[in-house]
């Protein structure tokens, strides 16, 4: 097979054993790769119904096929498990470096089983394998858990790992690769931990094989082209970063304020990404092979860091009705420290705020704390990201998410989540194409399952009325099926912005010499989005879960260019479940499943 | 009056904000041209946050947004 490795890494950490397979052939044909040959493995060998930190669930790691190949952001991969934040599946996506390395030390996945002893670490170094003690770097930070391993086994050496949040099992921990790149939702960081893994180091040195080098540096040459010269891709985002979204969602009258009560903030500019490039910005940063460089680097405090993304800024800023953008970026650095989701971090919080707002959270149980639990208190901020993501005190209870914590002052519906998972960073009340992606999103409540904020709010590929239900379940099963094969390829989403199916269809075909077409890849995207359904449902998490919070679907927005709108889903979903082919109870009928081969 | 909102590159050489004197008649057209920005040039074009078309005319109050293609995510 061209472009894939060929090759399973299968580690069993309660056994001490490293096993190498052969990848199907088969498999891939029909899931592709990453997201969904992941899902698939995931699928056929847990049982759905399992306890996500007990050592029967998995944790897998998956490139694909155009990772670590000359396709323009080449680099991803994605960590797939059942999640114990959401009980449903989790997959999340990461760039960097991390997926590149392992597709050239020859594996397109590691599949990771049972629970270690003590604390372990895996090393690659092409076909060397060993499961290492981790002892002396459990309870240690990302950068300090990075530096010291990349101190050990080389600079060249690419490391993902968890932080402290991950070891205590926070249900928000995310799994960080290259010191700050994050797959971060859904808490797979947690599951990790659960296994008392801590890191995987590889080093690959193998290249990778192309079906036909002329073709593929032809190709790759035009779809390079077409990333430079679009303007998002070849210049907004590279000059600001995606915070350059703050004004535009917020001028929309979709900007989440205070845990979802506005959206909308005369003070949006203070953390948005023209800001940020005067104020912050020192250099711009890349993962393997991209054309777009969309990272940020600041300096704070006489120190270089990551500058915080879109999401973040939200969550940790106006989801917290705070608008300072030093504190946020603060924040932001010890979220990737610990090892935690921004986005779930910034949100909980949030529900705190309300929570305490209300009166549901008193002063006697924060006391200890000595920290403000007030909306817009950004000298609170950075206090309560450590205490979530070591426990620490009322940390403890964030640790586990804003539903869970609500859920025990009797108030879930102060979790502004969708299957349990808190919502990112548009209001779904003023683009309702969008609020039908986050309720049938299978990971929960999400924006890159299906970014119709591209056709809603921007208009690639064409502007839809935003208020409008009208055609929204096709465009919203078109988007998800299409983001499904693109998180299989191993690309990154922004991709998506210039590049359409045809030229995804024509890199992979180049690439790894197959003979898809559009119709056929896209059929494999939907195969993929399919299948996550039925692990779902096989796992408990039905229809009734295919819900916005009460207060977006019941609660007008109150103030600002989308006053008045509430969510219209009640009015979609059916004609959703009708386009995707699936019965009344958002199940999957017999011959679409027929139809997809699964 | 008219207040508009300028957001990334369009700032350059603009500032953030450019105030208009309301005339009746005056619409998106005519205040994309004294701005010298092309009418391809404009991604997203808000009239106190709802999409209107370039030639629609304006009321005087009227806050205007004005983007060149941008995302993320």
């Amino acid at each position: 097979m061209f472009g894939y490795a060929g090759k399973i890494l299968r580690v069993n950490l309660g056994e001490n054993k490293v096993m190498v397979e052969a990848l199907s052939e088969e498999l891939c044909k029909n899931y592709i790769g990453g997201r969904g040959v992941g899902s698939k493995i995931l699928y056929d060998e847990i049982d759905p119904k399992v306890e996500p930190f007990s050592p029967e669930n998995k944790l897998i790691i998956a490139t694909g096929p155009l990772s670590g190949t000359p396709a323009p952001t080449g680099g991803r991969y994605m960590a797939v498990t059942k999640s114990p934040l959401t009980y449903a599946i989790a997959s999340s996506n990461s760039g960097g470096h991390f997926g590149a390395e392992l597709k050239f030390a020859g594996y397109d996945l590691i599949i990771l089983e049972g629970k270690a002893k003590k604390p372990v670490y895996l090393l690659i170094e092409d076909d060397r394998i060993e499961i290492k003690d981790a002892s002396h770097l459990w309870g240690k930070l990302v950068s300090e858990t990075t530096d010291s391993l990349r101190k050990e086994h080389g600079e060249k050496a690419k490391v993902l790992c968890i932080g402290p949040a991950g070891e205590k099992l926070s249900r928000i921990a995310c799994i960080i690769n290259d010191y700050d790149r994050a797959a971060g939702r859904s808490g797979v960081g947690a599951v990790m931990g659960s296994k008392l893994l801590k890191a995987i180091v590889v080093r690959g040195t193998k290249g990778v094989r192309l079906s036909d080098e002329e073709k593929v540096k032809k190709v790759v040459e035009e779809k390079l082209k077409k990333l430079r010269e679009h303007p998002v891709t070849g210049q907004g985002l590279g000059a600001y970063g995606t915070a350059i979204l703050v004004n535009i969602i917020n001028e929309h009258g979709i900007f989440p304020i205070k845990n979802f009560q506005f959206a909308y903030h005369p003070e949006a500019e203070k953390i948005s990404g023209e800001y940020m490039s005067e104020k912050l910005l020192t250099k711009r940063s890349a993962c393997y092979r991209c054309p777009i460089a969309c990272g940020r680097v600041i300096k704070l405090q006489e120190k270089e860091i990551a500058g915080p993304e879109y999401e973040s800024i939200w969550a940790l800023g106006a989801d917290c009705g705070i608008f300072d953008l030093e504190a946020v970026s603060e924040a932001n650095f010890w979220c990737n420290e610990l090892g935690m989701d921004t986005i779930s971090a910034g949100a909980t919080l949030a529900s705190a705020m309300e929570l305490y707002e209300k009166g549901y959270i008193k002063e006697e149980e924060i006391k200890k704390d000595g920290l403000s639990l007030r909306f817009g208190d950004g000298r609170a901020l950075v206090g309560w990201i450590k205490k979530m993501g070591l426990r620490e005190g009322f940390g403890d209870k964030l640790a586990e998410g804003s539903y869970r914590l609500c859920e025990t002052y009797g108030v879930p519906e102060f979790s502004m989540s969708v299957k349990k998972q808190e919502l990112p960073a548009y209001d779904p009340r003023g683009v309702q194409g969008q609020g039908l992606v986050y309720a049938t999103s299978n990971r929960g409540g999400c924006h890159v399952r299906g970014y119709l904020i591209s056709a809603e709010i921007i208009g690639i590929p064409e502007k839809l009325d935003r208020f409008s239900t009208e055609n929204k379940a096709k465009w919203a099963k078109l988007f998800q099926d299409l983001t499904a094969v693109i998180d299989s390829l191993g690309l990154c989403l922004f991709t998506s912005f210039a590049l359409n199916l045809s030229d995804y269809t024509e890199l992979f075909n180049a690439i790894c010499g197959n003979n898809y077409t559009e119709e056929t890849l896209l059929e494999a995207g939907e195969r993929i989005f399919n299948l996550e359904r039925l692990f779902n449902l096989k796992a408990g998490v039905d229809h009734t879960q295919d819900i916005l919070p009460k207060r977006l679907l019941e609660e007008p927005i109150p103030e600002g260019p989308s006053k008045g709108e509430r969510s219209k889903l009640w009015e979609i979903l059916p004609n959703y479940y009708q386009v995707r082919g699936w019965k009344e109870e958002g199940i999957p009928s017999e011959e679409t499943l027929k139809r997809l081969k699964i | 009056m008219i207040k508009v909102k300028l957001f990334a590159d369009f700032r350059k050489d603009r500032g953030k904000e450019v105030d208009f004197e309301y005339f009746e008649g005056i619409n998106g057209k005519f205040i994309l041209e004294k701005l010298k920005i092309d009418e391809k040039e404009i991604a997203v074009f808000l009239v106190n946050g709802k999409n209107k078309k370039l030639d629609e005319p304006l009321e005087d109050g009227d806050v205007i947004a004005l983007f060149p293609p941008i995302a993320g995510g």
